[in-house]
């Protein structure tokens, strides 16, 4: 458990370790009636044949998912799933002194990783971001100091770093004369909003990852479609990463509640859902 | 003396009770009966039963062995052309194929070939199924992408020559839309999709679930690193169609496949199960196919009222027969000629209703289907609070766009010729990933022409 409510594990899947690419996603199932459940790839590992996933705690199937110790299984993973990151498919010439600019939220720390290791190891300028509630819910610190050039840590109740939203922080860099050739904010959609807001009038390019709602993960289901540039997407495959300005986020936020009432009443069972 | 005896009645489930449960509605004929409706076949020396089969069963001869009892040679007879009779008896269209050809057919009702192939197919799975031969293994290793109808039946095929082959699925359960798609009370998973896929595993086929042909591993990778010979690519048509009309991302408007994958692949029905699944007090299915009845059935069975809404007639509706027949039995209320314009929402935006204008036949166009045109001014509000969209599937571009030199077509369908041989050598395709949404006898025909053309390719090579 990296906290209370936040584990990492490393499951064991060679095919799915071999392929992964930062920016894609995997889809769980801790048990045999259990949903199918979307989560980042924190981290792959080829030689080994393992995929680090962390997960938090928001509901029955993630508190399952938690429970399992060290030697159990998953049900099922499968991926890796989504498109990587547009980077992956630049040369790392041209990478090389690109300069980064991450925002990661909560449990968006943990996609970020991988994108923000990936490029660091070809050369890219990168700094992060990191906004918690407070100083006990950050994950993966050192981690994270590991792959970037400055890391940028805000608490909403100032328990660590920058008292305050991580869109302030953003706000000072630029102030301060901080410039960045790209930037990408992955995070609770409502910061993802917001991050892309505080952007806007700059220039820098956004990219932002979409935690829709999924099924199947494969493009059969349809449910995690959201509209980009005016034309609906399915993010499960020509996602996650989308252009931040061209998302309709109030509208993602809004298709993020449908399954709400069922969920929150998955614990005592009534999950058949009344409009 | 044929004649003499009308079509026997197919035991069902109460229209009353079904509507409340996942139980299968019809009940199949027992010996008895089956004993009966085979007795009115006439044994015709020219069947046009069998010209209109898509795989060509010898229906007339497995008939036959019904008459005289001997079920478990019809049970061999059916086994020489199909893979899946239990399932096919289920959910073949047997009214525009075999029984729709039938002479008995002209003056009263065509003898229940599809009831007679579910009754074969059932007795012959509860007395331990009929034995296959297999060859002796070649070495040789074949791929199969998908484990749907299609899939099953060209690795079964490629397995009795001696293939050793691997089918990769990417859902964590095989059988594809056997699985994900028809409805339990269509097409029981347990009792039948499951020992059929069993079946295939018997030959010594494995399946490995959770595959993602395209993402986890590519056919490059299959043919190149991991040593297969030849892939045969049975993806099917899983993406879905949405109309492009005013308030489609309202929360509320669902895919069929979405709503059916919930309930079927997840069992979202289920009290043990941990999937939600949104249910609507009035539910508004729009298409006329199987996949809309489908839809529309479910719904009913979780407690919601149904309209059924189609662009054409009743004439027109693509879904089977029987299905519309069980819809209307069961409750579901059909508006035909109606075309939806506009979903409508509330201002948290969850829906409200569903604009429609009402649509009138018009002139034939040059495919000779009168093709429906709004009626001006006609529009009117159904009040819905949940919106299925059966409007069709697409094949899935996945494959397609990360295999080197295979062609595809404006649809996003594979390009394949008659065999299955796609533009890319050693790499077949069939089933509805190649002639998009059609049906499981298609496809399972597909599977197995595609089955031999693959062996008529490694033996060349």
């Amino acid at each position: 458990m990296l906290t209370p409510s936040i584990c990492l594990m490393d499951v064991e899947a060679p095919r799915l370790a071999a392929a992964a690419l930062p920016g894609q996603f995997l889809i769980v199932r801790a048990r045999p009636e259990g949903e199918r459940i979307p989560l980042t790839i924190c981290d792959y590992d080829r030689a080994k044949g393992t995929v680090t996933i962390v997960t938090q705690i928001i509901g029955a199937s993630s508190r399952m998912i938690c429970a399992l110790e060290e030697g159990e299984c998953l049900t099922d993973v499968v991926g890796p799933l989504g498109c990587p990151s547009d980077f992956v498919s630049e040369p790392a010439e041209a990478l090389h002194g690109r300069r980064f600019l991450f925002v990661a939220g909560g449990l968006g720390t943990a996609p970020v990783y991988p994108q923000a290791k990936y490029l660091h190891e070809r050369g890219a300028l990168v700094d992060i971001v990191v906004g918690a509630k407070t100083a006990d819910l950050l994950i993966l610190q050192e981690e994270m100091a590991s792959v970037c050039d400055h890391l940028y840590v805000c608490t909403d109740d100032g328990s660590a770093g920058h008292h305050g939203l991580v869109t302030e922080k953003v706000k000072l860099l630029l102030a301060e004369g901080h410039g960045y050739d790209q930037a990408v904010a992955i995070g609770p959609m409502i910061m993802m909003k917001f991050v892309t807001l505080t952007l806007k009038e700059t220039g820098i390019p956004l990219v932002v990852s979409l935690n829709t709602i999924m099924v199947d993960g494969t493009g059969m289901c349809g449910c995690c479609r959201i509209t980009v540039g005016g034309r609906v997407r399915f993010a499960c495959v020509e996602g996650p990463e989308f252009n931040a300005y061209e998302v309709d986020f109030d509208e993602a936020l809004r298709r993020q509640t449908m399954y709400r009432p069922q969920e929150q009443e998955a614990d005592h069972k009534c999950k058949i859902g009344r409009g | 003396m044929a004649e003499k005896i009308g079509r026997v009645p197919v035991r069902e489930q109460d229209p009353a009770v079904r509507a409340h449960n996942f139980e299968e509605v019809c009940y199949g004929y027992n010996e008895e009966e089956a004993l009966l409706e085979a007795s009115r076949c006439l044994s015709c020396r020219n069947p046009r039963c069998v010209e209109h089969c898509p795989v060509g069963i010898s229906i007339p001869s497995f008939i036959a062995e019904v008459k005289a009892g001997r079920f478990a040679e019809a049970a061999g007879v059916i086994a020489r052309d199909s893979s899946l009779p239990a399932v096919c008896g289920r959910v073949c269209p047997q009214e525009t194929q075999c029984e729709g050809s039938c002479i008995l057919g002209v003056k009263g009702e065509p003898v229940a070939i599809g009831k007679l192939e579910r009754f074969v197919a059932d007795w012959s799975r509860a007395h331990g199924g009929v034995p296959v031969e297999k060859a002796p293994s070649n070495g040789l290793k074949v791929a199969v992408v998908g484990s749907g109808p299609s899939g099953l039946a060209c690795a079964s095929d490629l397995a009795k020559l001696g293939y050793e082959v691997t089918i990769f699925e990417v859902l964590h359960k095989a059988g594809g839309v056997l699985q994900y798609g028809i409805p339990e009370f269509r097409l029981p998973k347990e009792r039948v999709v499951e020992p059929e896929i069993d079946s295939v595993r018997a030959l010594g086929v494995r399946i490995e679930t959770n595959v993602v042909v395209g993402r986890t591993v590519t056919i490059d990778d299959l043919l190149d690193r991991e040593g297969f010979s030849a892939v045969f690519v049975g993806s099917g048509a899983g993406l879905p169609r949405f109309m492009g009309i005013p308030g489609e991302s309202l929360n509320g408007v669902l895919s069929a496949n979405e709503f059916l994958t919930r309930s079927n692949l997840m069992k979202a029905y289920a009290p043990e199960s941990d999937t939600p699944i949104f249910v609507g007090r009035r539910v508004a299915v729009v298409g006329g196919g199987n996949v809309a009845m489908d839809a529309a059935r479910t719904a009913l069975r979780l407690g919601s009222e149904v309209t059924i809404v189609y662009r054409r007639t009743e004439k027109e509706l693509p879904a089977r027969a029987e299905e519309v027949h069980h819809a209307r039995e069961e409750g579901i209320e059909f508006r035909m000629l109606t075309n939806p314009v506009e979903i409508l929402g509330d201002e948290k935006g969850w829906v409200t209703g569903l604009r429609c204008i009402r649509m009138e036949l018009g002139e034939p166009d040059a495919s000779g289907r009168r093709s429906p045109v709004p009626v001006p001014g006609s529009e009117f509000e159904i009040p819905v609070d949940e919106v299925i969209m059966a409007l069709g599937t697409s094949p899935n571009p996945l494959i397609a766009k990360t295999t080197q030199g295979l062609e595809t077509e404006r649809h996003g369908c594979i390009v394949a010729d008659e065999a299955g041989a796609t533009s890319r050598p050693g790499v077949f395709a069939g089933g509805d990933a190649v002639t998009g949404a059609a049906t499981v006898i298609l496809a399972l025909g597909a599977g197995r022409r595609a089955a031999a053309a693959i062996d008529a390719y490694l033996r060349s090579h």
